[in-house]
């Protein structure tokens, strides 16, 4: 723990006070990483969101055909993607994919003496190996949620079009809305504050490693574990604060 | 051997404990501008960590390790970082990012802490990969070289800011012989050029007393001997006789239990197979 508040104050450092020293940070690992972590993560994230769109769609229509509300299935794919299903299982993605991808690496640079060779040549290994995972994450996560959501309600029209004989218009309209835009925006904060959890854990757990290919694979495991339920208490936390408050 | 020159290394009473054990016990000694200190002992004996004393990266339980006069024992990080800007550090097993090629690798320090151009860093590249004898190898990964290479682009890294002092860690094992020559070679002009200091912990004796100007010999975590080469060579320890002439029977011994280590209590082994192997036990 003493060590994740030291990242989390170095990593501050690096990105709000450092740049005014004049140690700006470079711009070409952080769209490096962009490209590793929201990028070619996309078609997994597509495949996720239509599934759960389809599902929602398709239990909605399970519970409210039996009171002949049909016409509030695009209401509860919308607000439970936008809200809830979107952030969450984006979230649960990227750390599966990327969030143990990266403490592996840097778990593995670790134990090669890597680090320490970066730190001997005074380049310090937050802002060489960190600042730039976490920007690309956090820009990412929610590039990817907002792509997520979008998929999830075309997995929703998908069996309101094909299978309840909803019209393509009716469909839009009602998703549209149901929704305000504090929906969106309360799921793009969920998402920022996952990402900032998922990367500030995986390095953690990868720059700590010690012991070996085994150490290796006990942080990997470890951060996955931890980001994993880091994420679910949060949002359950965010949940409460946004909606269930006042 | 150019005593009378600027002191760039002083370790003064450097103490270093884990747990009980002290690693390093009341080590002093200075390395002065220009020359070359080989240190050496088996393994274990603390040589590695002396070094890494000698980076920063560890801290001292007492005594201080004094850099180009300032005591880097007390520094703060980013003190500590502008006093390795003079310094480059060859790893044992060369320590290059495997993610970046040979030539990003060597060109890594000079676009962090540089304001050269390019053109200016590539150029700077070729040269160093020229020193090490593997020119044209820029394009390749880490992992696609051999660990005698490694070793080799780990130093023309290590010197890629011409740095003041190069710290090698065993920088001629798993070298052949010929390379092993061209890479003391290497030190010895450097020293002799550019007036750069080198500290070289090694095992290969050959090697060392080809490049040394001044020799320490490390045993159970203090000093056993030090001295120029002839005085090593001369040295009436048995310690030090029996490790310069490679033999196996001598008073260093060949095998340290950690009873033997402690209190020299003689203490019934306790098993230590655990239930998982103990499983694989075929019975027939």
């Amino acid at each position: 723990m003493k060590n994740y508040i030291r990242l989390n104050l170095s990593l501050l450092y690096w990105i709000l006070i450092a740049p005014f020293t004049g140690q700006f940070f470079k711009i070409g690992p952080i769209f490096r990483q962009m490209v590793f972590i929201g990028v070619r993560a996309a078609p997994m994230v597509a495949l996720t969101a239509f599934s759960v769109g389809v599902t929602l769609a398709m239990q909605a229509a399970h519970s409210l055909q039996s009171l002949g509300a049909e016409m509030y299935i695009p209401d509860l794919v919308m607000l439970t993607l936008l809200r809830e299903m979107g952030p969450v299982l984006i979230a649960v993605i990227v750390i599966g994919r990327s969030g143990s991808a990266v403490a592996a690496e840097l778990g593995t640079m670790k134990v090669s003496e890597e680090i320490e060779a970066l730190e001997v040549m005074a380049i310090n290994p937050v802002q060489y190996l960190v600042v730039p995972r976490f920007l690309a994450m956090l820009v990412m996560l929610p590039a990817l949620t907002i792509f997520g959501n979008y998929i999830g309600i075309l997995g929703g029209w998908a069996v309101c079009r094909f299978a309840l004989d909803f019209n393509t218009a009716g469909y839009v309209m009602r998703a549209l809305e149901s929704a305000d835009t504090w929906d969106l925006y309360s799921g793009m904060i969920k998402s920022a504050v996952f990402a900032w959890i998922i990367i500030t854990i995986a390095c953690n757990a990868g720059l700590n490693v010690e012991g070996g290919a085994e150490g290796v694979g006990q942080a990997t495991t470890g951060s996955v574990v931890q980001a994993l339920l880091a994420m679910l208490v949060t949002n359950a936390i965010l949940t409460g604060i946004f909606f269930f408050s006042a | 051997m150019n005593t009378n020159g600027e002191t760039i290394i002083g370790v003064e009473h450097l103490v270093r404990r884990f747990g009980d054990r002290a690693v390093l016990n009341d080590i002093s000694f200075n390395v002065h501008r220009g020359e070359t200190l080989v240190i050496m002992g088996g393994s274990g004996c603390g040589k590695s960590t002396l070094l890494r004393h000698m980076i920063g990266s560890m801290k001292p339980t007492s005594g201080l390790v004094k850099i180009f006069g300032d005591d880097i024992t007390a520094m703060t990080e980013r003190e500590i970082e502008r006093v390795r800007l003079r310094f480059g550090m060859l790893f044992q097993s060369g320590a290059l990012l495997a993610s970046l090629t040979v030539g990003e690798n060597i060109a890594l320090p000079l676009l962090q802490h540089t304001d050269k151009s390019p053109d200016e860093v590539e150029d700077i590249v070729r040269q160093k990969l020229q020193m090490v004898g593997l020119t044209g190898f820029e394009e390749l990964k880490p992992a696609e070289i051999s660990g005698g290479m490694k070793k080799r682009v780990g130093l023309a890294r290590a010197l890629a800011l011409d740095p003041e002092l190069l710290l090698s860690d065993e920088p001629t094992s798993g070298l052949d012989p010929i390379m092993t020559a061209v890479v003391d070679q290497l030190t010895l002009n450097l020293t002799k050029g550019s007036h750069m200091t080198a500290v070289v912990v090694s095992h290969d004796m050959t090697s060392a007393f080809r490049i040394a100007t001044r020799m320490i010999m490390l045993g159970h975590g203090s000093i056993v001997a030090q001295g120029t080469p002839d005085e090593i060579r001369n040295s009436p320890n048995a310690e030090v006789q029996q490790f310069i002439h490679c033999q196996a029977d001598g008073p260093i011994p060949l095998n340290l239990s950690q009873e033997e280590h402690k209190d020299h209590q003689h203490v019934r082994p306790r098993p230590f197979l655990g239930g998982r192997l103990r499983f694989h036990h075929k019975h027939s």
